[in-house]
């Protein structure tokens, strides 16, 4: 029981993340790789608020969603707006992100230095609960939520919404939505935006958790994050939180049952396997756009 | 083709000429008058004694040679104060690289040091001190704890007790102190520091007749180990064995305590670190760790060093402090002996060292050039390290 609940915890970690991610991905079909810098960028910066400013949590998160947005309307102005009307602007795009992503790194270790920091102690309530014999913390149960509440209302904003279906049409073809009226540069860097304020928070989040907030922690769950959106489905939003749970559990149940050694193994090979079996992702249409 | 051999005629001719260059410096050092008269404590040498530092300021270590900088420069300030004998330290940042390291190492070497301690991981260690090996530099390592540091030449010295010192004494006492019976021992596999000390702990262990219910590995990037924690739990040990850094023994011993487990954690010397209590805070308490360096230790040498280091930097040293500043204080031991700050002769002050008292008690250095002395088991208590018994 407590070894399902890990997995579901690390999993909701990497729905959080992905949920983000795919965002951009799979609506925009632009891969950002600075998303990552932004996850770093954002639980130094958390940390920083609360151990420095003294602020509490509950007012550093949306701090941390504001700036968050802000890099992300930064990211689109700077690594993706100019190369947009290249031929190969998704791959020029993917390029300029990682060298963005290296700046705010780069900044990031001129700030803060290149030690691992952590939030104080008494930062988020330490309450621990037990639940049918298992120990879960309510930092857990936030997160969990949190990843939920995400994919409920990113899913209705994608799909019933206003802004939702300009990004769908903008997706589909950028010069016919323009023709229809829609302000492409704008809602682009509105999804951006989206995207980089759900990295942000992740970010926070996940460095509470864990008890470690360090320069590479983006580029260590980046790789995953990628492999939960494509297992998933592109750009589908309750895939990526299934996708994530289940990476989660095939790690946990890999310890468990075969040997910790052998962890990636096993749970990039099940990925894989899945892959195989369903090339478009679990919850991925056969169609060619999807959303 | 031409112009290709053109241009390596020129990049050669532009090396042997940065060579000479750096070849004319060279020995600059040694022009100084670094032979004195008298000996011990009436030893006077008219030049100051050129000593340099490799440390890790930077990167993964940083915590670790920021005390190991502090030490020395406290110990640097001590020694000015006495008579006859005056050092130029000189400090450089190994960035916790080894590549890093060796250009230290030869910069060091080039400028004409005498003795070089350092560097601060036992890794960077194994590329760098070969440097001076090889250009008959003594070099006095003041952390490195892998074995075989002082096997690579007869120039290498070190006052750090090494993990196959210290580990069996921990598991010892651990084992009396809570009847240790069933352990699960966990370790990071892809880093040599912490896989040496799983080898230490796992033949302590066989040795100590202590059951080792399982073994579970992780890496050292890695932050979430409650799935391992979990695993741990549910066979119900009496203890847990950690060899890890602190960058992972802070999140580990956290989780362990949110996981709900009570059992006593033993980590190698990567746990021996304040920032563990600072940053795990409550979780922290009952963590088992062997120790160099005993810091509640009442001999007149420790008590000095802890006030004159709070005195000087409003903070209490680590392990790490205490080494760096014993190092330097050793040097200077080594140095007044045969009153002369030249190499040979540091080396074989450094060879003569013999119930020295320390900071870290009575240290003599034995036939193969590493330190003996005792070792203290201490466990956090109120947020603090004390020694268990």
């Amino acid at each position: 029981m407590q070894q399902l609940l890990n997995g579901l915890f690390i999993g909701s970690i990497y729905a959080l993340f992905a949920i983000g991610f795919t965002l951009v991905f799979g609506i925009l079909d632009r891969l950002n790789l600075a998303h990552p810098a932004v996850f770093a960028a954002s639980a130094f910066v958390g940390i920083e608020l609360v151990e420095q400013a003294g602020l509490s949590i509950w007012v550093t998160l949306p701090l941390v969603f504001v700036l968050g947005a802000a890099l992300g309307l930064i990211i689109e102005r700077l690594g993706f707006r100019p190369l947009k009307n290249r031929a190969d602007a998704h791959f020029a795009g993917l390029i300029s992100s990682i060298a963005i992503a290296g700046m705010v790194i780069a900044l990031l270790q001129w700030r803060y230095g290149p030690n691992t920091r952590r939030f104080p102690v008494d930062t988020f309530p330490s309450s621990r609960y037990e639940v049918l014999g298992a120990q879960v913390t309510l930092l857990q149960i936030v997160i969990l939520l949190v990843s939920l509440a995400l994919v409920v209302g990113l899913t209705w904003l994608v799909g019933k919404s206003r802004l939702g279906r300009a990004m769908r049409a903008i997706a589909e073809n950028p010069g016919a939505a323009r023709v229809l009226g829609i302000n492409v540069d704008r809602v682009t860097a509105t999804t951006f935006a989206i995207s980089s304020a759900l990295g942000a928070v992740a970010g926070v989040l996940f460095a509470m958790n864990v008890n470690s907030a360090q320069l590479g922690m983006g580029s260590a769950i980046e790789l995953k994050g990628l492999a939960v959106i494509i297992v998933g489905g592109m750009g589908s939003l309750p895939g990526a939180l299934v996708g994530g749970l289940l990476l989660g559990l095939a790690e946990v149940f890999a310890i468990q049952y075969i040997g910790s050694s052998w962890r990636d193994l096993i749970a990039f090979g099940l990925l894989f396997v899945i892959l195989l079996l369903r090339p478009q992702g679990l919850f991925g249409g056969r169609k060619v756009r999807e959303v | 083709m031409r112009t290709k051999i053109g241009t390596i005629a020129l990049a050669s001719a532009a090396t042997l000429v940065l060579a000479s260059c750096a070849g004319g410096d060279g020995g600059g050092g040694t022009s100084a008058n670094l032979a004195g008269e008298g000996s011990g404590d009436s030893c006077v040498i008219e030049d100051a004694v050129p000593v340099g530092a490799a440390l890790s300021l930077t990167g993964a270590a940083a915590s670790y040679g920021e005390s190991q900088q502090r030490g020395l420069q406290l110990a640097k300030k001590e020694l000015d104060e006495k008579e006859g004998v005056t050092y130029d330290l000189t400090i450089e940042d190994d960035q916790t690289d080894p590549r890093q390291g060796i250009t230290v190492f030869e910069q060091l070497v080039e400028d004409g040091a005498s003795v070089i301690i350092g560097p601060t991981l036992s890794n960077t260690a194994f590329q760098a001190q070969p440097i001076a090996q090889e250009e008959s530099v003594p070099v006095l390592a003041v952390s490195n704890t892998a074995d075989g540091i002082t096997e690579q030449g007869d120039f290498i010295f070190r006052d750090s007790l090494t993990e196959s010192q210290v580990i069996p004494q921990t598991v010892q006492q651990a084992k009396e102190t809570y009847g240790l019976e069933r352990v699960i021992v966990m370790y990071s596999n892809d880093d040599a520091f912490t896989e040496s000390g799983y080898d230490v702990f796992a033949s302590s262990l066989e040795e100590e007749g202590v059951e080792v219910i399982d073994t579970l590995t992780f890496s050292k990037s890695d932050t979430d180990f409650r799935s391992l924690l979990t695993e741990a739990k549910n066979a119900n040990p009496d203890a847990i064995v950690v060899s890890a850094l602190i960058e992972a023994a802070i999140p580990l011993v956290t989780q362990a305590r949110q996981l709900g487990i009570e059992a006593p954690i033993i980590g190698g010397n990567g746990f021996n670190n304040p920032q563990l209590m600072a940053d795990a805070g409550e979780a922290a308490e009952g963590v088992v760790v062997g120790a160099a360096w005993n810091s509640s230790s009442d001999n007149p040498q420790n008590a000095d060093f802890l006030k004159a280091y709070e005195a000087e930097y409003d903070a209490q040293p680590d392990q790490f402090a205490a080494q760096a500043y014993t190092g330097l204080m050793l040097i200077d031991q080594a140095v007044r002996e045969g009153c002369s700050g030249e190499r040979e002769d540091i080396k074989a002050g450094l060879g003569s060292i013999e119930n020295a008292p320390t900071v870290l008690g009575e240290l003599s250095i034995n036939e193969n050039r590493d330190a003996e002395h005792p070792a203290v088991v201490q466990v956090v208590e109120n947020g603090t390290f004390t020694v268990l018994d």
